[in-house]
């Protein structure tokens, strides 16, 4: 059981939630970029949330399955079709041997996620599937995906297939990313006070482009130059995903996915971790709002969407296995 | 046993994660204690840390939010993550560096890997025989590593090579050994950067195959000595 790549995506990486209890040796994370919309995948599919994914961009690969399967696609709709039929987002679906999957165009968001129920078989490298394209390793060979690759699943489809040819299950998640919001919220910078006040009330105050210059691992940003009041060297520390950093030019950058593990810039603000999902669904063109708020608020926002996931994860095991149990097997 | 000797404060990084703060300077005796809060919070193994990073003067643990508001009753979670860490940090523990190591690391810094050995020279007035005896002939202790796969920063240079980086990056090879300020430190892989490149080492201070895929790690002291292109393509090739 596997899936082929007929057609190579511009950057798809098999992801997970990260690689973590290595930074100390300057290995970074990385990890999907939506952490959130890999989950609603994985629950479509009944998987456990960290499973490891296929994190897709737009135009991304044209894929062949060899032989039945469950998958479900899940952040950026890119219009997804079987053997040239559309189908629709967010549903889990039921793929047969030598059926096409294909994406059209990029209706809204970033980058999608490809689940397989049962996961991908492949060799974690310290415990974690994601793929380091830097160092190049983790994931499937250490980096993105070609043409002729071939990605075996860890379990066989071994439900009773109801009808000939691929089936679109009847429930969609209600949770996608919904339109593309621009707010993003942050908490104050520690070393936001570096800032003039001619340059704070610039931060808040400014829609901000998304840059060319953007990636996995930060986006750029195309700011007025921001002066500082001091130039005091900042010796290397911490950064974390959604760090929001002022470099030497005085432009700003926002760390992702693939962020260095220390770094000696000036810190402005911090994405809150909820928002790191709308923010991972942005690309170049786009312009996004800052907004500040509080490290309660960002909890409670934080947690709302892990209880969303928790109760989609159950909703959608349920109906998997009513499905399955009606179709006798 | 030993207490803090250093006062130190928190700050948020985010609102997932805490940086214990020491200040903003290199010092070895702080970055001593830094390493020994990081290994004491390692042994703890805490179940709601992701991820415990050490710096020169500052010590992050990146939490488990979802983890955290299970344990703490209510309590918002930076504030309780705050709680549980002063509570370690408050406990004598022993600054224990009898696991690091003293390491030599061949490097070659003739002509073909050494693409600013020169201007360092020039630019501190010094021969490059000057400058090689000089960098050869410190201990340098490994105050991090970040920035890269087994990027380590190492310290301190002597002032009479010390140089600051360049103010644009250019594309660097792996192995390449370089100075940045009172800082040298070596390349693990390939990638654009800023240090003053003086040598290379045919030594692989990142490889993802190994069991332990750093060389490595904080609190490590480091020698260099210098090495023929000869020897440096023989210690290639038996690699």
């Amino acid at each position: 059981m596997s899936v082929s790549i007929i057609k190579a995506g511009v950057l798809d990486t098999i992801q997970d939630l990260g690689r973590y209890g290595h930074q100390h040796l300057g290995i970074n994370p990385s990890g999907a970029m939506d952490k959130y919309s890999m989950q609603v995948a994985n629950a479509l599919v009944g998987n456990k949330p960290g499973e490891a994914v296929i994190e897709m961009h737009f135009p991304a690969s044209v894929f062949l399955f060899s032989k039945p399967a469950t998958i479900a696609v899940a952040g950026g709709d890119f219009s997804a079709s079987i053997n040239s039929d559309p189908v629709p987002h967010l549903h889990p679906l039921i793929v047969c041997k030598n059926d096409v999957l294909q994406f059209h165009k990029p209706v809204s968001g970033a980058r999608a996620y490809l689940a397989v129920a049962g996961g991908f078989a492949l060799t974690p490298w310290l415990n974690s599937y994601s793929t380091h394209l830097k160092a190049g390793v983790g994931g499937f060979q250490g980096r993105a995906l070609r043409k002729n690759d071939e990605l075996f699943f860890r379990k066989e489809f071994n439900h009773t297939i109801k009808k000939n040819g691929y089936t679109v299950l009847p429930w969609q998640a209600d949770t996608g990313f919904g339109d593309t919001q621009k707010e993003i919220n942050v908490l104050q910078g520690t070393e936001w006070n570096r800032l003039t006040t001619g340059s704070k009330e610039n931060f808040t105050m400014t829609s901000f482009v998304i840059t060319q210059q953007s990636d996995r691992m930060g986006y750029r940003l195309n700011n007025i130059p921001m002066p500082v009041m001091t130039n005091e060297e900042l010796i290397s520390t911490a950064v974390s995903f959604g760090t929001v950093q002022l470099l030497p030019d005085g432009k700003l950058i926002i760390l992702m996915a693939d962020h260095q593990t220390t770094g000696g810039y000036p810190r402005v603000a911090y994405v809150i971790s909820a928002h790191h999902s709308r923010l991972a669904q942005l690309q170049p063109g786009d312009k996004i709002r800052f907004r500040f708020t509080s490290q309660l608020k960002a909890e409670e926002l934080f947690m709302k969407q892990q209880q969303h996931l928790l109760q989609l994860q159950n909703a959608c095991k349920f109906r998997l296995e009513e499905y399955f149990h009606e179709a006798g097997s | 046993m030993q207490h803090s000797q250093f006062p130190y404060w928190f700050y948020p990084l985010g609102d997932a994660a805490i940086t214990i703060d020491y200040g903003n300077r290199i010092d070895e005796q702080l970055n001593r204690e830094v390493t020994a809060g990081f290994m004491q919070l390692q042994q703890k193994a805490l179940p709601f840390i992701k991820e415990i990073v050490p710096a020169y003067s500052s010590l992050t643990v990146h939490f488990d939010m979802a983890a955290v508001h299970k344990l703490s009753g209510g309590i918002q979670a930076a504030e309780w993550v705050k709680g549980e860490l002063e509570k370690v940090l408050n406990q004598s523990f022993f600054s224990d560096e009898s696991l690091s190591a003293l390491v030599r690391i061949p490097v070659c810094y003739e002509k073909e890997f050494a693409t600013d050995l020169q201007r360092v020279a020039i630019a501190k007035k010094l021969s490059v025989e000057e400058v090689i005896q000089i960098h050869t002939s410190a201990t340098y202790r490994v105050y991090m590593l970040g920035f890269l796969p087994g990027f380590a920063y190492m310290g301190t240079t002597d002032e009479r090579i010390a140089v600051p980086r360049k103010p644009q990056p250019v594309n660097i090879s792996a192995g390449s050994v370089g100075i940045a300020g009172r800082q040298t430190g070596i390349y693990p892989l390939a990638s654009p950067g800023g240090w003053q490149i003086i040598g290379k080492t045919p030594l692989h201070l990142f490889n993802a195959a190994a069991a332990t895929p750093v060389f490595l790690k904080a609190g490590d002291n480091v020698q260099f000595y210098s090495i023929t292109k000869k020897e440096f393509d023989q210690l290639s090739h038996g690699i």
